[in-house]
C-alpha cells in the first residue's frame, strides 16, 4: 500500500495547527505581557471572603417569632502569615494570645494541631480556630486582634429560640458533612445546615444565599480593599422567613403534660391538614443543641436510654389498639360486611375467641360497640366482611376482601409514611399485605381467624401517633383528609385525599365516638360546653404495663382540631391519653385551660420515672 | 542482532525525548501547583508530586511493556479489546459510585482508574482496524454507518455515565476522518454551527437598527449565511448560471433596506429583510440550477436552508438542552456574564494567574496565584496556569511550541506509514491530542468553555497519565515494526 491521494491534506491539518498555535500565542500576549495586571501583579492576590446570610425566621402560625439568630464570631488563623510574622521578627505572644482567650497553652497547641489535620486544609486560608465567641469575649479580642498576626474574625449568626418548646419539629443546624459539600456547592468547609426537623426540610429556603467580598492583599497578606471598588462583590441574601402551622401555647402545653411520661401528642387541624402541636417525650430545649455546647449536648442526648433524640410522634411506631375499631367501623360499613343496624352478641368476658372487658348489654348495635369498646362486635363484624362471599378456590375470594380492606384502611393515611410532607423523617406504619401472610402462614394456612387480633387494632397493623391524629382527622372531616404538614404557606397546595369509605357512613362512627366520651371509657374527661368525639385504646405490649392512646376531635360538628395521644407503658387508655388529649383540646378551642386541678394533676404525674428534663 | 536490541535501535528517538520533556515538566508543575510549606520535598508521597513520580515510573514501565508486545497483535486484537472495552464502560456506569453526578470512576481496593480515559486508544485501534482494511474507502453509506457505530457506541456510554468532557474527545477522531478522505464540507458545516452558535447566543439579546424584536445575532448569523452561500454558489455553479442578477437583486434590496431606515419613515427589521434576500437567493439557484442542469448548487439552497432553522433553533439548544452549569460556562466565555465569585470564579483566577506571570514568569514555587488553592482543579484540569504563572509567557510559548512539534513529528510519522492500519491510528493519536491541548489550554486561557479535560503529560492523575503513554507507545511500537519490514 502506497501512499494514498489523501495525502496532501496532511498539509491543512498542519497549517490548522498553527493557526490554533497563533491564536494560542497571541492570547497569552495579551494576558501576559498587554493587559494590565498592574495591581494583581508583584504577587498581589485576591481573597474571597464568604458573607454569610442571615438565616430565616421561623413563626408559629399567629405569627409570634419562634426562632432568630444572634451574632456569633469565628477565630480564624492563617498559619502561613503566622510563620510570616514570625521569620520578620513579629512571633505571636503565644501567652497573651492564651489570656485573652482564656485558653490554656496545652489547649493552643492541641487546636493548631487539628486545623492542620481538616480535611481541605490551607496555610494560605483562613481556617477556622475557635468557633462561636460570644460577644463580650469578641469585643475583648477585638481590641487585641493587631498583636495577633494570622488572626482574623468572621461573624456568624446562630438560633435563638423564643420559647423552650418544639426541639423534635423545629429540629436544629449543625456542621454540614462531608457528603453535602460534595453534593451541594453552596456549601464549604465549617458552614451550618439545618441537620433535622423543619430546618432540615426547609434547609434551601432558610438559608438564603450567601454574598462575597473579594478583597485585594499585598505580599504580606494585609487586605489592602476591595476588588476594583466592590464592583464584584456580591451581597449576601438573607433566608426566607417560615411560618409555621404549630401552635406555641398549644405545643407548651402539649409538652407540659408530657412530663415524665414516654409518649407523644399530636393535633392536627381536620380542615387544612395543618399540624397544630407535633409533641414527643422526653425532648430537650432547644437551646441546647445551639453554638459550642452542641456536639457536648447532642452526645448526652445519644447517650440517655430513654432516647429523647428520637421523635416519638412520627418515628414511633405502635400498635392503634381499641383507637382502631373506629376505622374498623368504617370499612365494614363500606364493604358492606355489617350496617348500622346490624346487632351483635357479646358474652362480655366469657366471649370466643375474643373476650371483651368491659360489662354491657347484648346484643350490641354499631354506635354501642364504639361506646363500650365492644371485642366481640368487632371480631364478627371483621369475620362477616373478610368472609363476604365464602373463601373461594384457594382462599381467593377470602383474600381478595381482605385486600379491599387493607386498602380501605391504607386510604386513612396509614400503612406508608406521609411522603408529600414537608415533616421529615418519618417511618413508615405497615398494615400486611396478603403476600406476607402467605409467607408466614401459607398460601392456603390462614383465615380471618388466624388474623383476628386486627379485628381490634392488636394484631400487625403498625402505626405512628402522626398518622393516627391523621386517622381521626379524616374520620372528622367524613373522609377526607390533607396530607399533615408544617409550613403554613402549603396549607392550599397539599395534595387533598379521598378515602375508600362514603361520607354517608360516617355519622353513625362519630355518633359512637361521641358516645365514648359522654357514656363510656372517656365519660370523666369530656368539655363543659363541647361536644368532644373519641376513643380510647390499650394496647398490650411486651414492654411492661400498656401504652395509653386516645384520638378524638372537637367539636363533633364541625371539627377544628384532632388529636392523637400515646403514653407509653402507662396504663388504660382511659386513664392517662383519654384527660391528656382532652386537656389539649381545651387549650385550642377555649384558648386556655379551665380545669387546672386536672391539668396539674396530669402534668405532674410519672409514668416513666427515668426520663430526665433537659 | 537480537530483537529487543531492534526494537530500541528503530525506536524514533526524538518523540521518546519530547515525551519525556513533557512528562517531566508537567511534573515539576504539579509540585508547583500542590506544594505547600509544610511539604519537605517533591519525592514526599503524601502529596501529589510524589504520588505523580508513581505514575510516571509505572507509565515508563507501561511504554516499555507495550514496546516489546508483537506489533502485529494490537490490529488482531483490536475488535476483542474494543468489545472488552465497551462492557467494561458498560459494568461501570452501572457499579460506580456516584462522583460529583457522574458515574466513570471503578475503585479497585485503594486505587480508582476511569475505564472512559483507555477507551480513547481502543477505539482508535478498532476504528484502524476496520478502516485500515484493504479496499476500504470512505465513499459508501455502509462503510460510514461503520465507522460512527463505532465512534458514537462508547461516547454514547460515556455520555450516559456523565462525562461529557470525555465523550467530546470522540469529535478529536473528525481530524483522522478528515486525513482519510472525508469531504472538507463536513468539518466546515461542524466549523459554521459553532460559529453560528457563538454569535446567536452572544448577540441574541441586542436589538439591531432600533427594533426591539430584530435581534442582532440574528442579523450577524443571515450575513454570515449570505456571504458563505453566495461563495458556495461562486464554487459550484456552472459557467452558464449568470451571477449578475443575483448580485445586483441582494444589493439593490439591502442598499434599499438602509435607505428606508436612514428616513426613518418606517422602522426597519433587518431580520425580515435579510431572511426575504436569502428566500429570494434560495429561490434563484434552484431556478437556475434546474435549468442549466447544475445539480451541485443544491448544496447552496441545503446550506441557507438548514443553516436559517439552526439559528432559530439555537436558543432553543441553549435554553433546554444544556444544563445549567454548561450555559453559565459559556456565557461566561461569551463575556456575557461576569461573575467572579461563582462559575467565573475558576476561569478568572486562572487568567489572572496567567496575566501575573508577565515575561519571564515570576520562577519555579515562586506563584502565589496558583497556590492560593482557591481553584480547586489547579492540579489537574488548571495546570497550565502554573506554567504561566511561574514561568511567564517564554514558557507557556515553550510549551505550545513543544505540543506542536510533538503534532508534527506524530503527523510525519504516521504519513511514512505504509500500512493503511497503522496511518490511521496514527493520525487518531494526533487528534486526540490536537484535542485535548486545544481545549485544555483554551479553556485555561479564556477561549474555550470550561470542560473538563486533561492536559496530555502535564495534568496530575494516573489514569490520563497512563492512558496518553499507552496512546503514543502503541503508535510508536507500530512505527519500529514499519521500519523493522523496510530493512
Amino acid at each position: 500500500m502506497i501512499n494514498d491521494s489523501n495525502s496532501h491534506r496532511q498539509f491543512t491539518i498542519r497549517i490548522f495547527i498553527l493557526i490554533v498555535l497563533v491564536i494560542f500565542v497571541l492570547q497569552l500576549f495579551n494576558l501576559q505581557i498587554i493587559h494590565d495586571y498592574g495591581e494583581l501583579a508583584d504577587g498581589n492576590a485576591l481573597l474571597r471572603r464568604t458573607l454569610y446570610a442571615p438565616r430565616g425566621l421561623i413563626y408559629d402560625r399567629n405569627g409570634e417569632l419562634l426562632v432568630y439568630n444572634h451574632p456569633t464570631y469565628d477565630l480564624m488563623v492563617t498559619k502561613r502569615e503566622l510563620r510570616q510574622a514570625k521569620k520578620a521578627g513579629n512571633p505571636l505572644d503565644t501567652a497573651e494570645f492564651c489570656r485573652t482567650l482564656s485558653i490554656t497553652p496545652e489547649e493552643f497547641e492541641q487546636r493548631m494541631r487539628d486545623v492542620e489535620r481538616r480535611i481541605g486544609y490551607s496555610s494560605r486560608t483562613p481556617q477556622r480556630f475557635m468557633t462561636q465567641i460570644t460577644p463580650e469575649e469578641y469585643a475583648v479580642l477585638q481590641e487585641k486582634l493587631h498583636r495577633f498576626p494570622g488572626f482574623t474574625i468572621q461573624t456568624r449568626t446562630l438560633r435563638s429560640y423564643s420559647y423552650p418548646v418544639g426541639a423534635h419539629a423545629l429540629g436544629s443546624i449543625g456542621e454540614v458533612s462531608k457528603r453535602m459539600i460534595e453534593r451541594d456547592s453552596c456549601y464549604r468547609q465549617g458552614d451550618y445546615a439545618g441537620v433535622s426537623g423543619i430546618e432540615k426540610a426547609y434547609e434551601k429556603d432558610l438559608r438564603g444565599q450567601n454574598g462575597v467580598e473579594i478583597m485585594l492583599r499585598d505580599v504580606s497578606g494585609r487586605v489592602q480593599g476591595h476588588y476594583k471598588g466592590g464592583a464584584y462583590d456580591v451581597p449576601a441574601v438573607a433566608g426566607k422567613n417560615l411560618t409555621l402551622t404549630l401552635d406555641h401555647r398549644l405545643q407548651a402545653v402539649a409538652e407540659q403534660l408530657l412530663q415524665g411520661k414516654r409518649g407523644s401528642i399530636v393535633a392536627i387541624e381536620p380542615a387544612t391538614g395543618e399540624v397544630l402541636a407535633l409533641a414527643s417525650n422526653p425532648t430537650w430545649n432547644p437551646e441546647l443543641l445551639v453554638g459550642r455546647q452542641r456536639s457536648e449536648n447532642y452526645a448526652m442526648l445519644l447517650n440517655d436510654p430513654t432516647k429523647p433524640l428520637l421523635n416519638r410522634a412520627i418515628q414511633g411506631v405502635y400498635s392503634p389498639g381499641s383507637t382502631f375499631k373506629t376505622l374498623q367501623a368504617l370499612v365494614c360499613l363500606q364493604e358492606g360486611g355489617i350496617t348500622e343496624q346490624t346487632l351483635f352478641a357479646c358474652n362480655g368476658p366469657g366471649s370466643q375467641p375474643i373476650r371483651c372487658t368491659h360489662h354491657h348489654g347484648s346484643p350490641v348495635s354499631l354506635a354501642g360497640a364504639i361506646e363500650q369498646s365492644c371485642n366481640p362486635y368487632f371480631w364478627q363484624a371483621y369475620k362477616v366482611t373478610l368472609e363476604r362471599g365464602g373463601y373461594g378456590d384457594g382462599n381467593a375470594n377470602f383474600k381478595a376482601n381482605y385486600d379491599r380492606w387493607r386498602n380501605d384502611a391504607i386510604s386513612f393515611g396509614l400503612g406508608p409514611k406521609f411522603d408529600d410532607s414537608d415533616i421529615i423523617d418519618q417511618v413508615h406504619g405497615g398494615i400486611p399485605r396478603v403476600v406476607t401472610y402467605d409467607r408466614i402462614y401459607g398460601p392456603t394456612g390462614w383465615r380471618a381467624l388466624t388474623i383476628r387480633s386486627n379485628a381490634i387494632g392488636q394484631g400487625e397493623v403498625q402505626v405512628t401517633p402522626l398518622q393516627l391524629a391523621n386517622m381521626a382527622a379524616a374520620i372528622a372531616n367524613d373522609g377526607v383528609w390533607i396530607t399533615p404538614h408544617l409550613n403554613r404557606a402549603d396549607s392550599l397546595l397539599k395534595r387533598r385525599h379521598k378515602t375508600n369509605v362514603d361520607a354517608a357512613h360516617f355519622a353513625a362512627v362519630k355518633e359512637g365516638m361521641w358516645r365514648v366520651c359522654e357514656y363510656g371509657t372517656g365519660r370523666w374527661y369530656k368539655l363543659d360546653s363541647i361536644a368532644m368525639c373519641g376513643k380510647t385504646g390499650t394496647v398490650d405490649n411486651s414492654h411492661g404495663k400498656p401504652h395509653s392512646l386516645f384520638i378524638g376531635f372537637a367539636p363533633k360538628d364541625n371539627p377544628k382540631i384532632a388529636v392523637a395521644v400515646v403514653i407509653e407503658n402507662a396504663g388504660f387508655g382511659a386513664t392517662w391519653a383519654n384527660p391528656i388529649a382532652s386537656l389539649v383540646l381545651e387549650q385550642y378551642l377555649c384558648g386556655e385551660i379551665r380545669r387546672k386541678d386536672l391539668f396539674d394533676r396530669m402534668s405532674n404525674a410519672v409514668t416513666a420515672p427515668d426520663v430526665k428534663k433537659y | 542482532m537480537s530483537k529487543n536490541t531492534n526494537i530500541l535501535r528503530y525506536l524514533d528517538w526524538p518523540m521518546v525525548l519530547m515525551y519525556l520533556m513533557l512528562v517531566l515538566f508537567g511534573w515539576l508543575n504539579v509540585y508547583g501547583a500542590s506544594h505547600d510549606i509544610d511539604q519537605t520535598s517533591i519525592f514526599d508521597f503524601a502529596y501529589f508530586s510524589g504520588k505523580q513520580l508513581l505514575w510516571i515510573a509505572t507509565a515508563v514501565g507501561l511504554a516499555g511493556i507495550v514496546l516489546l508486545i508483537d506489533a502485529r497483535a494490537f490490529q488482531s486484537f483490536s475488535m476483542l479489546l474494543y468489545a472488552g472495552m465497551l462492557l467494561l464502560l458498560l459494568i461501570t456506569m452501572v457499579v460506580a459510585p456516584d462522583v460529583h453526578g457522574s458515574r466513570s470512576w471503578l475503585k479497585m481496593g485503594p486505587i480508582s482508574i476511569q475505564p472512559a480515559e483507555f477507551s480513547k486508544f481502543i477505539t482508535a485501534l478498532a476504528v484502524a482496524n476496520v478502516m485500515g482494511q484493504y479496499g476500504f474507502k470512505l465513499n459508501s453509506p455502509t462503510n460510514y454507518f461503520k465507522v460512527c457505530l463505532l465512534l458514537l457506541l462508547p461516547m454514547l456510554i460515556i455520555i450516559l455515565q456523565k462525562e461529557t468532557g470525555s465523550a467530546l474527545v470522540y469529535v478529536s477522531f473528525m481530524l483522522m476522518l478528515f486525513r482519510e478522505g472525508l469531504p472538507g464540507l463536513i468539518p466546515f458545516a461542524a466549523l459554521c454551527c459553532v460559529v453560528l452558535f457563538v454569535v446567536v447566543i452572544r448577540f441574541g439579546a441586542s436589538p439591531f437598527a432600533g427594533v426591539a424584536s430584530a435581534s442582532m445575532g440574528l442579523v450577524i448569523a443571515f450575513v454570515l449565511i449570505l456571504l458563505v452561500a453566495f461563495a458556495l454558489f461562486l464554487k459550484y455553479r456552472s459557467p452558464k448560471v449568470p451571477v449578475k442578477w443575483l448580485i445586483y437583486g441582494v444589493l439593490s434590496v439591502i442598499a434599499g433596506a438602509v435607505g428606508l431606515h436612514l428616513t426613518g419613515w418606517v422602522p426597519v427589521n433587518f431580520v425580515y429583510v435579510l431572511l426575504g434576500v436569502l428566500a429570494a437567493m434560495v429561490v434563484y439557484t434552484i431556478v437556475f440550477g434546474v435549468r442549466m442542469r447544475c445539480p451541485k448548487l443544491w448544496l447552496v439552497v441545503a446550506f441557507v436552508v438548514l443553516g436559517v432553522a439552526y439559528c432559530y433553533s439555537a436558543d432553543y439548544l441553549f435554553a433546554h438542552v444544556l444544563q445549567p452549569h454548561q450555559q453559565a460556562r459559556i456565557e461566561i466565555l461569551l463575556g456575557m456574564k461576569d461573575d467572579p465569585g461563582g462559575a467565573g470564579y475558576n476561569v478568572q483566577q486562572a487568567k489572572i494567574a496567567i496575566g501575573s506571570g508577565g515575561l519571564f514568569g515570576k520562577g519555579f514555587l515562586n506563584g502565589t496565584q496558583t497556590t492560593l488553592k482557591f481553584v480547586p482543579e489547579q492540579h489537574t484540569d488548571f495546570i497550565f496556569c502554573t506554567v504561566g504563572e511561574e514561568y511567564g509567557f517564554v514558557g507557556a510559548l515553550l510549551v505550545l511550541v513543544l505540543y506542536t512539534l510533538f503534532l508534527f513529528r506524530l503527523i510525519t510519522l504516521a504519513e511514512r506509514q505504509r500500512e493503511a492500519f497503522a496511518r490511521i491510528y496514527g493520525y487518531c493519536v494526533v487528534g486526540i491530542f490536537l484535542f485535548h491541548v486545544m481545549v485544555n489550554v483554551g479553556m485555561v486561557i479564556g477561549l474555550m468553555p470550561v470542560i473538563g479535560i486533561p492536559l496530555p503529560f502535564f495534568s496530575y492523575g494516573g489514569s490520563s497519565l497512563w492512558s496518553f503513554t499507552i496512546l503514543l507507545f502503541i503508535f510508536l511500537r507500530l512505527d519500529i515494526a514499519q521500519k523493522q519490514r523496510a530493512h
